[in-house]
């Protein structure tokens, strides 16, 4: 994807760039993702979400604060989402809990990012064998099924939750790596590269500074687009009692203890659950809606 | 085709010992073992036991004793429950997850397929839309959350079904529809998408101008070029579906092999563990062999390579 705003072209032509002003790639992705309502409604969701949890838990009571006198109130004024069979406030337990899930999202999918776009970027340019060895590996680690593995990691890195970060995101790359790997092979025989190249630039250069700002536009779509799968993984492993370890909580292993409470404190269960699937549809809308504004048109996989 | 065949199973050969490879060593040098346990053993009995399940040989010789064994279908002696191999705990348990498996698969393709064949026939209509938002609701609602909502609302508001176990002919209706909404969500869309595709070449134009009936066009000549996309998804949905078990089967207390996959892993279970995560990839690797072939004789365009 290259900017088509001209940069260099002749004085004559200074009236010509005038009205190209403002109408760079990017702030046509912006108009056009204004105008996708959900969308809109969706970032307006994640970020309400990310303040409140960011900032929530200053304000509510510790989440580990037991009353067992107030265990498994309703939903009331005092305590907006009720309270679980501990008497611990379940509002501020979903905040805390919201805390580690994005963070699993956000930086497990910033380490499947790193890997991915280095790995597909280098083997993309590359080509040749190296490029043909490159994506046969990858096509192997695909073959192996993820969640099983995934599993596996976790006997070794249950206990800590920086090693979960890791291990969700050191699955989570192949498809990072395959887009921008055909992506980069677009944007190798372009002028500007072949330019960048007669100047002497090295590899690592012409790939970090040159290509990958080119080629943003899907590397953001799906990045947005991994977030909630990572989301999920983690859920789903905290559900099954391998991801995060009490007294700490994510909404999935909310959602587990809710699961086991529902039949005499349903809300338990409502509640992680609502929240959690409202935040997967947001992320959802907003990447599907990123992908329109942006107009990326490679396939998922 | 039959060098296809072969040549695409040569390829499983490598990713196969890299799993076991993988597999193996996270599951010897894992923290905690396997017999660690409240009761404080002797050292005598330890030695015994690290005797009897060949732990005391050298690294090098365990893992070519495992390789060995494998490579004759004996998956070892389980760690954890007595006397009892990880063989016969699989053909103890595997039927009822492939019973799930197999009803799951089968409300997704009943609900997903025709679904996503209506709401392309009439794009940008409430029906698509419905088609659309049914299939937006079941690829975000996790399983994890739909499966407990059933449970509460039909089980135990309306009593029509048991919470939990797997006993009754009726017991297997929640389980397979939790697990199959999700991917009929994926099916419905994939279809539509691909329907839509199809819909608008020249050759349905054709059949439609010599008089042929919707349902003529649908069944005769679109479906087959429409569904190519659900059959490219089914190897990733299999898949999902078999370790989606893992959740359902912990959900409605299903006495499955995948509970018993995550119940190994809290145990660690060694024998177990690795018996199973090597059975589950020699599943996928398999039926993703077999989509492939399945997309080639529905697709002649595409070859064998």
């Amino acid at each position: 994807m290259v900017s088509l705003s001209p940069k260099n072209i002749p004085a004559a032509n200074l009236s010509a760039e005038q009205l190209e002003q403002g109408h760079s790639l990017w702030h046509d992705a912006w108009i056009r993702l204004r105008k996708n309502k959900l969308a809109v409604i969706s970032a307006a969701w994640l970020i309400t979400l990310f303040l409140l949890c960011g900032i929530g838990p200053f304000f509510a009571q510790p989440y580990y604060e037991q009353n067992l006198d107030l265990a498994a109130v309703s939903p009331c004024a005092a305590h907006w989402l009720g309270t679980d069979t501990l008497g611990r406030d379940l509002f501020a337990r979903l905040l805390y809990g919201g805390r580690i899930s994005l963070t699993v999202g956000l930086v497990a999918t910033f380490v499947a990012l790193t890997i991915g776009v280095t790995y597909g970027a280098v083997s993309g340019n590359a080509g040749g064998k190296t490029d043909a060895v490159m994506m046969r590996f990858v096509e192997i680690v695909a073959a192996m099924p993820f969640t099983v593995f995934v599993i596996l990691l976790m006997v070794w890195f249950g206990r800590d939750i920086y090693l979960l970060f890791l291990a969700i995101g050191a699955v989570e790359w192949l498809t990072m790596a395959r887009i921008v790997r055909g992506q980069i092979m677009a944007v190798k025989k372009m002028e500007f590269i072949e330019a960048a190249r007669s100047l002497g630039l090295s590899n690592t250069r012409i790939i970090f500074r040159h290509m990958i700002p080119n080629i943003l536009g899907p590397i953001i779509v799906y990045t947005t687009l991994t977030i909630p799968s990572v989301m999920l993984l983690e859920a789903f492993l905290s559900f099954l009692g391998l991801g995060v370890q009490p007294p700490m909580s994510s909404w999935g292993s909310l959602i587990k203890d809710g699961a086991e409470k529902m039949e005499e404190f349903p809300w338990l269960l409502v509640a992680p659950g609502a929240v959690f699937s409202l935040t997967l549809f947001s992320l959802n809308f907003l990447g599907d809606g990123l992908r329109d504004a942006l107009d990326v048109r490679a396939s998922k996989d | 085709m039959l060098r296809f065949v072969f040549r695409r199973f040569l390829q499983t050969i490598p990713v196969l010992i890299v799993i076991v490879t993988a597999a193996f060593f996270l599951v010897r040098f894992m923290p905690g073992g396997p017999f660690d346990s409240e009761k404080a053993t002797t050292p005598e009995i330890r030695k015994n036991l690290e005797h009897y399940y060949g732990y005391d040989l050298p690294l090098y010789q365990q893992y070519f004793n495992y390789l060995n064994r494998v490579a004759h279908g004996d998956l070892g002696i389980s760690m954890k429950y007595l006397n009892r191999t990880v063989n016969e705990i699989v053909v103890d348990k595997l039927p009822v997850s492939l019973e799930l498996g197999a009803l799951s698969l089968l409300i997704a393709l009943i609900i997903g397929l025709p679904l996503g064949v209506a709401a392309s026939l009439r794009p940008n209509t409430w029906l698509d839309y419905l088609a659309s938002g049914f299939a937006m609701t079941g690829i975000c609602l996790p399983t994890f959350v739909l499966g407990p909502l059933l449970v509460l609302v039909f089980a135990i508001y309306c009593g029509w079904f048991n919470a939990s176990g797997w006993f009754e002919p009726s017991d297997r209706l929640l389980p397979s529809l939790t697990l199959g909404l999700h991917y009929a969500a994926y099916i419905a869309r994939l279809t539509r998408g691909g329907m839509l595709d199809v819909l608008n070449q020249d050759y349905i134009r054709t059949a439609k101008a010599k008089g042929a009936s919707t349902v003529r066009v649908v069944l005769k000549h679109a479906l087959r070029g429409g569904v190519l996309p659900v059959v490219s998804f089914l190897g990733p949905a299999i898949a999902g579906i078999l370790t989606g078990s893992f959740v359902i089967e912990t959900v409605f207390q299903i006495p499955g092999l995948g509970r018993e996959f995550v119940n190994s892993v809290s145990n660690r279970d060694g024998s177990l563990i690795c018996g199973l995560a090597l059975l589950y990839a020699a599943f996928l690797i398999f039926l993703n062999l077999v989509v492939d072939l399945a997309l080639a004789w529905l697709n002649p365009k595409l070859k064998f390579e």
